[in-house]
């Protein structure tokens, strides 16, 4: 298939743009010039891949979960091992990626938003290496759930930003980092976590983080002779997904799941997953995507047990691959993420991130059902350290 | 300016061709649709004219006002929390115009409730209520060309925001597309914010009015009479937001409406003194 996306004005087919306020319109237009001036330079290009591997730790293994797949007597589940990169999740990858591209706009202060707080560590990790001023704005609910990360952001020299407006998480921590942007634009970049907002991040995100796809390609044939029958990622606002599923549309013998947090269930409303429940396209944070909201247009509060997948919207670039089929989007609930996330412990002496748990839960659904030749491969775009007082509470432990 | 053979009158020219006349300059309060309830808005619109004020900016509260400060953002969530909603917002315009025919409104927000809605639908019934003029913050022209298709079909007047950051290219896309008038936002940040640069405003206005030949008002961080005085020397208008709901979100029920008058009546004697 032919798939060229987005075009010049960061649209993916109906969805994306730049929605955005005039204050904010020249710094994204910039941006969008100075990524691709670089993009394609052979010297960022090779700083990139340099601090990629000898920094981040890559390429991550792919690890055939054997002992797991055995269990479920069906399709074999490989993982590729995000959570073993520094700081433990892919998140990384883009941090640096928009860390190098600021030092080179001579920028010296980088702010960021994050959710579960991997997003927030990858910033602070990238802004101490290189030296920056880093401030990273979080929902004062995610603060809550997850403290573990924000100690890791104070010790790397950042400041953490409680946000307490509106459901203090993390579309309100977005909200807030715009603010500070609009106010610090011209000392400012704002290192953006996922595949979404305004353009250029959309793009600029996945094409960082399309390092997981672009070694997944490789790795597979490597390990098994051929390329899996799927890849399942777990879909917040995307980037890990997208990462691993743009190399792979091409490939049109490879099926595409992304996986939903389904909260307490779609039926219950109380859920994160707007392209599984076909909620309606608006515009949020920059883009036009799939958005949960009322029938005023206004944002509703999402609920899921992961704080990385806590998002009303996602990115343009997955509300494109559900609409052409190219993809296919699903939702795991709570409790299947919880069930998953307990399995991978047991049987592979790994500790997912409960992000993480959405993806492996699909691929454990599916499996049983499935011949014992057929291959998933599940991005395991985190690990779960941060995740122990989430889990502990649950489980009604304290620590 | 609109092109057609037999021009409407649009309340909003009308407004600015009489200030004009009379050598003044426009003053445009700004509040929050429902809040802080929804029976308090209307009576604060008419206490706003009665103050003085030329045009009605009528914020319609949404979930994530990325683009305001929190003065306007807390204004919002109390509106939201009282069950204000789009259409409310709608109907909020046609209670006020049973009594007042002449003063311009403005809707000032953010696209997705109206997406929501769809353009069509809103426009029409803008121009059913009266409403004169719509201020989408996050759509640029870029995205919305259809959406102005709706709005010039009924008349209703793009207000567009300028930047000290926006380039010449972007004014002259501005130019091309807006009616009534253009909001210059007077610093970079959220609504509300302090530090105003009354030199810089001065320096860009000439700079905008080589493309925009509509009157040009300026807002974000003007927050006491002096200012506004200041502003008024270069600019068409002035426009107060977050000053004012301020003073509403301060003032107890029953001394609201008259402490918004009062606040609103000295910016507007500062104006007139100006010119006098």
């Amino acid at each position: 298939m032919t798939y060229s996306y987005p075009d010049k004005g960061g649209h993916f087919g109906p969805y994306g743009g730049i929605y955005m306020a005039e204050t904010l319109i020249p710094a994204v237009e910039e941006l969008c010039q100075q990524y691709l001036r670089f993009r394609d330079d052979p010297e960022f290009k090779a700083e990139f891949a340099h601090e990629l591997k000898h920094y981040v730790g890559r390429p991550s293994p792919i690890y055939h979960a054997k002992r797991l797949s055995d269990s479920l007597g069906g399709a074999q589940i490989y993982l590729k091992r995000e959570d073993l990169n520094h700081t433990g999740a892919h998140k990384i990858n883009n941090a640096i990626g928009q860390a190098l591209l600021a030092r080179r706009m001579g920028k010296k202060r980088v702010i960021a938003e994050t959710g579960a707080g991997m997003h927030g560590v990858a910033t602070a990790t990238v802004a101490a290496r290189f030296g920056m001023e880093c401030v990273v704005y979080m929902g004062a609910e995610d603060i809550q759930r997850q403290a573990p990360n924000v100690f890791r952001m104070k010790l790397l020299g950042a400041t953490v930003v409680p946000v307490e407006s509106g459901s203090r998480t993390l579309k309100d921590a977005c909200n807030e980092a715009i603010r500070d942007w609009v106010t610090n634009v011209e000392t400012t970049f704002y290192i953006f976590g996922t595949a979404a907002g305004p353009h250029p991040y959309p793009m600029m995100v996945r094409d960082f983080q399309c390092v997981i796809g672009d070694e997944a390609k490789v790795q597979m044939p490597e390990l098994i002779g051929r390329q899996p029958d799927a890849v399942i990622a777990c879909v917040g606002g995307g980037s890990n997904a997208i990462g691993l599923f743009h190399p792979y549309i091409e490939l049109e013998g490879v099926q595409i799941i992304g996986v939903e947090a389904g909260g307490y269930g779609l039926a219950t409303g109380k859920h994160a997953a707007p392209l599984s429940a076909d909620a309606k396209v608006g515009v949020l944070h920059g883009n036009k995507v799939y958005l949960m909201q009322d029938a005023d247009g206004q944002i509703v509060e999402t609920h899921s047990i992961s704080a990385g997948l806590d998002y009303p919207g996602v990115g343009p670039e997955h509300c494109l691959l559900k609409d052409l089929g190219r993809a296919q989007y699903v939702a795991i609930a709570d409790d299947e993420a919880l069930a998953a996330f307990d399995a991978l412990c047991r049987y592979e002496g790994i500790i997912p991130a409960l992000e993480s748990s959405h993806a492996l839960a699909y691929a454990m659904k599916i499996a049983p059902a499935l011949a014992k030749d057929k291959v998933l491969l599940v991005n395991l775009s985190g690990r779960g350290d941060k995740d122990m007082n989430t889990v502990a509470r649950i489980k009604g432990i304290t620590l | 300016m609109n092109a057609s053979m037999n021009p409407p009158v649009n309340r909003i020219q009308a407004t600015f061709d009489r200030l004009k006349s009379q050598g003044r300059r426009a003053l445009i309060p700004f509040i929050t649709a429902g809040d802080p309830s929804l029976a308090a808005t209307v009576p604060l619109l008419h206490a706003l004219v009665e103050a003085g004020a030329d045009v009605l900016e009528l914020g319609v509260p949404f979930s994530d006002p990325m683009a305001d400060g929190p003065t306007i953002q807390r204004a919002s969530e109390r509106a939201l929390k009282q069950g204000m909603t789009l259409r409310g917002v709608l109907a909020m315009v046609a209670e006020f115009r049973k009594i007042d025919a002449t003063t311009p409104v403005v809707l000032m927000g953010y696209g997705n409730p109206i997406e929501a809605m769809g353009w069509d639908a809103f426009a029409q019934r803008c121009s059913e209520v009266g409403v004169d003029g719509v201020l989408t913050v996050d759509f640029p022209p870029e995205e919305s060309s259809d959406a102005f298709l709706h709005l010039q079909r009924h008349d209703i007047a793009p207000i567009f925001l300028l930047a000290p950051t926006t380039n010449a290219e972007r004014i002259r896309q501005v130019a091309k597309l807006a009616r009534g008038y253009v909001y210059y936002v007077s610093l970079k940040g959220v609504t509300g914010a302090g530090n105003l640069d009354i030199a810089g405003i001065a320096a860009k206005l000439p700079q905008l009015r080589e493309y925009i030949s509509l009157p040009i008002g300026v807002g974000f961080g003007i927050r006491d009479a002096e200012t506004a005085r200041l502003v008024a020397e270069v600019a068409d208008a002035v426009v107060i937001g977050s000053r004012i709901v301020e003073e509403i979100e301060a003032s107890a029920a029953d001394s609201m409406l008259d402490n918004v008058k009062h606040f609103v009546a000295g910016v507007r004697a500062a104006l007139d003194k100006e010119m006098s």
